[in-house]
């Protein structure tokens, strides 16, 4: 049996939580390696060459070393096709067509504002920085808009991609975790009710759950 | 029935599905979007695209959007047409990953300086030269980090052409036109690999069929 996969860096990180909801989704044992990034170990040689971005999330399994949240979800889920939740990356490609558009569409256009907001909100204030009050309102606004097209898909699909709850869906857990409990923005999110039904159906699952739990438990 | 592209030859995204296509040989219709005139944001267009931008793409009864989902879709259906766009096996892992490189890191800064170096002025605005520079700033460390990647890779994703180094395409033929040019120039191999990705034919009949319209 193959050793536990591993992943770097800290759970507090919306990309490193996106790869470890997948993980979990898919039933692959992993190893949760700590990074210092308040030390800077991120950007240091030994940790670059994993990550030459300096970034988080690493991977690393028996056969490779990659990077990039989405890059390593789509990789555990085409290794992993058989184990856990099936449905997560179909490899139906009809099916597997719309589960990528919507995975651009939160890379491209749900991910700038949210995760400007998530900064903004959540970690500026612990790390001593000056909140920036013009940024907060234009991606409120971006959001805003964005919002307005989920609600009106959901409206006649129950996940993004279709029926199925699938890495699309997935992708978005992280940043809007903490945009509705830390950011104060649960309203954006409740006052829209396709997307109020879609946030309280992914942000239930048991996966979820447990990321939220290893997030506290750090 | 022939798939159809929904864009505006001047949209980098919807090249980088003029240029798939092309790289595979396939028959498509292009369906110009006046987006002066606001056609993406009207009712038909938002059926096709419900964020009002383009490319869209249609191919039979399906619809899709976002450019990196339909090059996707077009590798991986037509696989045994034209040019192989993805790896089979183990190196595709690593073609992902450069490919979510595109689209994180040297997309958001490119972009930024394709706007204010070239469509601002198109559009009678002033380029902001505080935001020049501080993308190009930002913009030669990622191209530091690829001269490091082309060193031990002949190309991005693995060692052949593939999505990975083709997302790039549209935004280097902008910049490659502007003073950017210097730092791609700056640096062996990022330079021979972007002479390499530039000198492709599919690039060339889509760049004749922007000329045209």
């Amino acid at each position: 049996m193959a050793a536990p996969v591993k992943v770097y860096g800290p759970t507090l990180s919306t990309a490193v939580s996106r790869v470890l909801a997948c993980l979990l989704e898919k039933d692959v044992e992993f190893q949760l390696v700590p990074v210092n990034m308040a030390t800077g170990e991120h950007k240091k040689p030994e940790y670059l060459k994993i990550q030459p971005f300096g970034q988080v999330p690493a991977f690393q399994d028996e056969s490779i070393a990659i990077f990039e949240s989405r890059a390593i979800c789509r990789y555990i889920c085409e290794k992993h096709a058989d184990k856990g939740n099936k449905n997560l990356y179909s490899t139906n490609p009809l099916v597997k067509a719309s589960i990528e558009q919507w995975l651009e569409a939160e890379g491209q256009t749900y991910n700038p504002p949210s995760s400007a907001l998530v900064f903004q909100l959540a970690f500026a204030p612990r790390m001593n920085i000056k909140q920036d009050e013009e940024s907060i309102k234009l991606n409120d606004q971006k959001l805003s808009k964005v919002l307005d097209i989920y609600d009106q898909r959901l409206e006649s699909s129950r996940f993004l991609a279709g029926d199925e709850f699938t890495l699309a869906d997935l992708s978005h857990l992280p940043n809007t975790h903490y945009l509705v409990t830390v950011g104060n923005r649960g309203e954006a999110f409740s006052s829209r009710k396709n997307v109020d039904r879609w946030w309280n159906e992914i942000s239930s699952r048991d996966s979820w759950k447990k990321v939220v739990e290893m997030q506290k438990s750090k | 029935m022939v798939m159809k592209v929904h864009g505006s030859v001047l949209s980098t995204a919807a090249m980088r599905v003029l240029i798939a296509l092309n790289e595979k040989g396939l028959e498509f219709e292009f369906v110009p979007v006046d987006m002066r005139a606001g056609e993406h944001k009207k009712e038909h267009f938002l059926a096709l695209n419900p964020f009002g931008q383009v490319p869209a793409f249609e191919d039979g009864d399906l619809k899709l959007f976002e450019s990196r989902a339909i090059t996707q879709y077009i590798a991986h259906v037509y696989e045994d047409k034209g040019t192989p766009l993805v790896c089979e096996g183990k190196p595709m892992a690593t073609v992902v990953v450069w490919m979510e490189v595109e689209a994180h890191q040297f997309d958001p800064v490119g972009s930024k300086l394709q706007w204010e170096l070239l469509l601002k002025p198109m559009f009678g605005m002033a380029t902001d030269a505080a935001v020049v520079e501080e993308n190009e700033a930002k913009l030669a460390k990622v191209l530091d980090i690829y001269e490091a990647r082309l060193s031990q890779s002949k190309y991005l994703g693995c060692d052949c052409f593939t999505l990975a180094d083709l997302h790039h395409l549209p935004i280097l033929t902008n910049l490659m036109g502007t003073h950017v040019k210097k730092l791609f120039d700056a640096r062996p191999k990022v330079s021979a690999w972007v002479a390499d990705i530039m000198a492709r034919p599919a690039l060339a009949k889509v760049l004749a069929m922007r000329n045209q319209q």
